[in-house]
């Protein structure tokens, strides 16, 4: 009792001026050291040495709605090749005036996505309207009824392919790296063995061998007559590619379940599958909910990797529209606005799958 | 009725467990139909394989890697011409995969110790930066990475008439970085004897002064007489083979620069993306690393009396690494793989050899596979001796 007497009387006390406020915070954030002090002197010269220049570039000096031989003459960067290209960069040989279409999608998409965020929504119905959601896009972006005209898949382009083959690419990987994982912990030799072959023949070797897999060897593994158009084929890559690391991450779920759990299970008498399907599996896989969503980050920057073999995705659309002669020479411009797509997707992932990880942590 | 034993005896003899519900017996059911599976689908694959390339008339087997490649590489560690075989071609892109991957990963632990030094430094500014910095380039795919520095070099660079000159000898411009070198000379093989002599003379000190510490418990100063042995014996060895200073300073010759040692903007971009987006990374596995050792080994070492970076290297690092080394294995992997991406800038990496020859043979099947199994090779290197360092290095309990 008479601590905390104590501790009130010294509350009453004001701290000095030089520890609280702007002074104190200086004092404490900035100038704590004498190293520190030098420090925070010399980063301050080096950011009043780049940043202004940088403002002038992009900003002051820039021009926004020109065409590009009025871009040349500018100063400052020329937003031009951005702002007169972003439907092509964003919708790629999608039809001009269906465009409305994916971008309806993809506003689905970010709805869906912004939904599914709150945890208080996750519930069996989100389960199954997912499919539904993803299948609809599917269905607005190909057409085909309610006279609306179809659009292969093989004009998909620009950020739809870029979706398309990252959300689908994982949504297919999941269950086949969960099997994958499951073959891996299992007590058959045999499969046991398949499992761990291929993860750590997948996990071996880069993305782009498989890219070049898909792109030169799949056709001469299917009979005479039968071919697959090239985007399934990258995302058949893609998939095998995915699943492999997903079972690596739901593993490590499943040996954080202790051992207990599989015991327990056991003397209930349920089998195998049941065992896994009511006891291990969703112990095991709400672990791993924030490594898969560093899955689907990765997923997401490595469907870029497909312009190698010649998709059209994002960055694809961004090097035809650079090619043009009209905007050669503003890549920087054109690159840095597709790295700021890139950027918030994967930013708004990785802090979505930070928060889950401080939430689940119980 | 009373069951006698006699009886139970004999039931559970003659009653035998149906196959389906005997674990064993099940279990090699199962394997059986996994493997008959996977090997249908391989037999499957296979046949039309054989079928299709009978079809299109391509030869199988590694017979085209004595051929002539009949194109050139514009960068190489060892004599290559167009008239050299596709074999030494790929040889060609392995030493440039290899010594990408090895110069990156060396700047990427540099780089990215720092970065996650500086993400967890008490000046606000600092850890803000580095929190910046590690935000941005994990969140940019990093072939947009090498896209955008590349384009950068391309672009912005001036032509070799006009090259950037910030140091004598030293040229920039958009078809490579020149920088002079000393020009060749005997005493500098003798000087490269030195710093053998050197590293020998350490490892065998190293070792003395370590017996000489469990013995007696004196500390001998290992890291500065070493370091002065590296400094010192390569200067004798200098000064005793005549102390030339001749340069090889690169100069224009009709388009272009002769010279000197140079490296292709292509490179540059490479490196510089690798470097950085890999370094993003490792910043955030050092920092997780030194934020896992508790701030009471810290309070513990200074009681004991350490000096400061007596507690940095004998009580902090070992436990840190300890945590930092497993995931940095597999960052410095992530690196190499990532190497193979040069193809889409254009730098004649092991990939990009490939990726011609396969264009040039159409031996598609045996190009990829030579992909394959170069990376599984690093890959299995790089582990088993990340392993063992980690074995090395791990908690040795009682």
């Amino acid at each position: 009792m008479e601590d905390s007497a104590g501790l009130t009387k010294t509350a009453d006390l004001k701290p000095p001026v030089t520890n609280v406020g702007v002074i104190g915070w200086l004092k404490q954030n900035l100038f704590n050291s004498p190293l520190n002090s030098l420090l925070t002197l010399f980063i301050l010269f080096c950011l009043y040495k780049t940043i202004p220049p940088f403002v002038q570039w992009a900003f002051l000096k820039s021009v926004w709605y020109t065409d590009g031989t009025q871009c040349k003459l500018a100063d400052g960067a020329c937003w031009s090749v951005v702002t007169k290209n972003v439907r092509f960069i964003l919708f790629g040989f999608y039809p001009y005036e269906q465009q409305w279409r994916p971008a309806v999608a993809l506003i689905l998409l970010i709805g869906f996505l912004l939904y599914t965020r709150e945890r208080r929504h996750w519930n069996r119905r989100l389960i199954i309207a997912w499919p539904v959601g993803l299948a609809v896009m599917g269905l607005i972006m190909h057409g085909g009824f309610f006279g609306l005209p179809v659009v292969e898949t093989t004009k998909w382009s620009g950020i739809c392919l870029t979706l398309l083959l990252s959300i689908f690419g994982l949504t297919v990987a999941y269950p086949l790296g969960v099997v994958l994982a499951l073959g891996r912990q299992s007590r058959l030799p045999a499969i046991k063995t398949l499992s761990v072959v291929y993860i750590e023949l997948i996990r071996g070797v880069p993305l782009i061998s498989l890219l070049f897999m898909a792109s030169v060897m799949f056709p001469l593994f299917l009979p005479e007559g039968i071919t697959i158009d090239k985007i399934l084929r990258a995302q058949v890559a893609i998939i095998l590619f995915t699943a492999a690391y997903i079972a690596e991450v739901v593993r490590g779920g499943l040996q954080a379940i202790s051992r207990g759990q599989y015991e327990a299970a056991e003397s209930l008498g349920l089998d195998y599958y049941l065992k896994m399907r009511l006891i291990i599996l969703p112990q095991a896989l709400k672990i791993v909910i924030p490594p898969t969503v560093s899955i689907l980050i990765s997923a997401f920057k490595d469907t870029s990797l497909v312009v190698i073999i010649g998709l059209f995705d994002l960055l694809k659309t961004t090097q035809v529209t650079l090619s043009n002669p009209e905007w050669t020479g503003f890549s920087a411009e054109a690159y840095l606005f597709i790295s700021l797509l890139y950027f918030a997707g994967c930013f708004s992932m990785s802090n979505f799958s930070r928060r889950l990880e401080n939430e689940l942590q119980t | 009725m009373v069951t006698s034993d006699a009886e139970i005896a004999g039931r559970t003899q003659t009653e035998e467990i149906p196959f389906w519900r005997d674990p064993t017996k099940r279990a090699i059911v199962y394997q059986v139909v996994a493997l008959a599976v996977v090997f249908a689908v391989g037999y499957y694959i296979f046949s039309n394989t054989q079928t299709n390339l009978r079809r299109q008339s391509i030869a199988t087997g590694f017979g085209f890697l004595d051929r002539e490649a009949g194109f050139a590489i514009g960068e190489s560690l060892i004599n290559y011409s167009a008239a050299d075989t596709y074999a030494r071609a790929l040889l060609v892109g392995v030493l440039n995969t290899v010594s990408v991957a090895f110069i990156g990963i060396v700047l990427t632990i540099f780089l990215g110790i720092l970065v996650g030094v500086a993400r967890l430094s008490t000046n606000w500014l600092v850890s803000r930066l580095a929190g910046g910095y590690i935000e941005v380039l994990q969140n940019i795919p990093v072939l947009l990475q090498l896209f955008f520095w590349y384009s950068i070099f391309h672009d912005a660079l001036p032509s070799p008439r006009q090259s950037f000159n910030p140091a004598a000898g030293v040229f920039i411009n958009n078809r490579g970085f020149y920088f002079p070198i000393p020009a060749s000379h005997p005493a500098y093989l003798w000087v490269g004897v030195a710093l053998a002599a050197a590293l020998l003379v350490t490892v065998l000190l190293r070792r003395w002064a370590r017996i000489r510490q469990d013995k007696t418990g004196k500390i001998f100063p290992i890291w500065s007489v070493c370091s002065g042995l590296f400094v010192v014996l390569p200067f004798i060895a200098w000064i005793a083979g005549g102390a030339p200073t001749a340069m090889n300073v690169p100069h224009l010759q009709g388009f272009n620069f002769e010279g000197g040692v140079s490296f292709s903007p292509e490179f540059a971009a490479l490196l510089l993306g690798l470097v950085l987006y890999t370094s993003a990374f490792v910043a955030e596995i050092v920092r997780a690393g030194i934020q896992a050792v508790s701030y009471g080994q810290t309070e513990a070492a200074m009681s004991l009396g350490l000096r400061s970076n007596l507690v940095l290297t004998l009580i902090i690092l070992p436990q840190a690494l300890r945590v930092i080394i497993p995931p940095l294995t597999s960052q410095m992997l992530n690196l190499t793989k990532n190497s193979s991406l040069a193809v889409a800038i254009g730098f004649p990496d092991f990939v990009s050899v490939a990726n011609t020859t396969i264009n040039q043979t159409g031996q598609a099947i045996e190009g990829v596979v030579l992909i394959m199994v170069v990376y599984l090779f690093f890959s299995l290197v790089t582990s088993a001796y990340m392993n063992w360092y980690n074995k090395k290095k791990a908690l040795v309990e009682r």
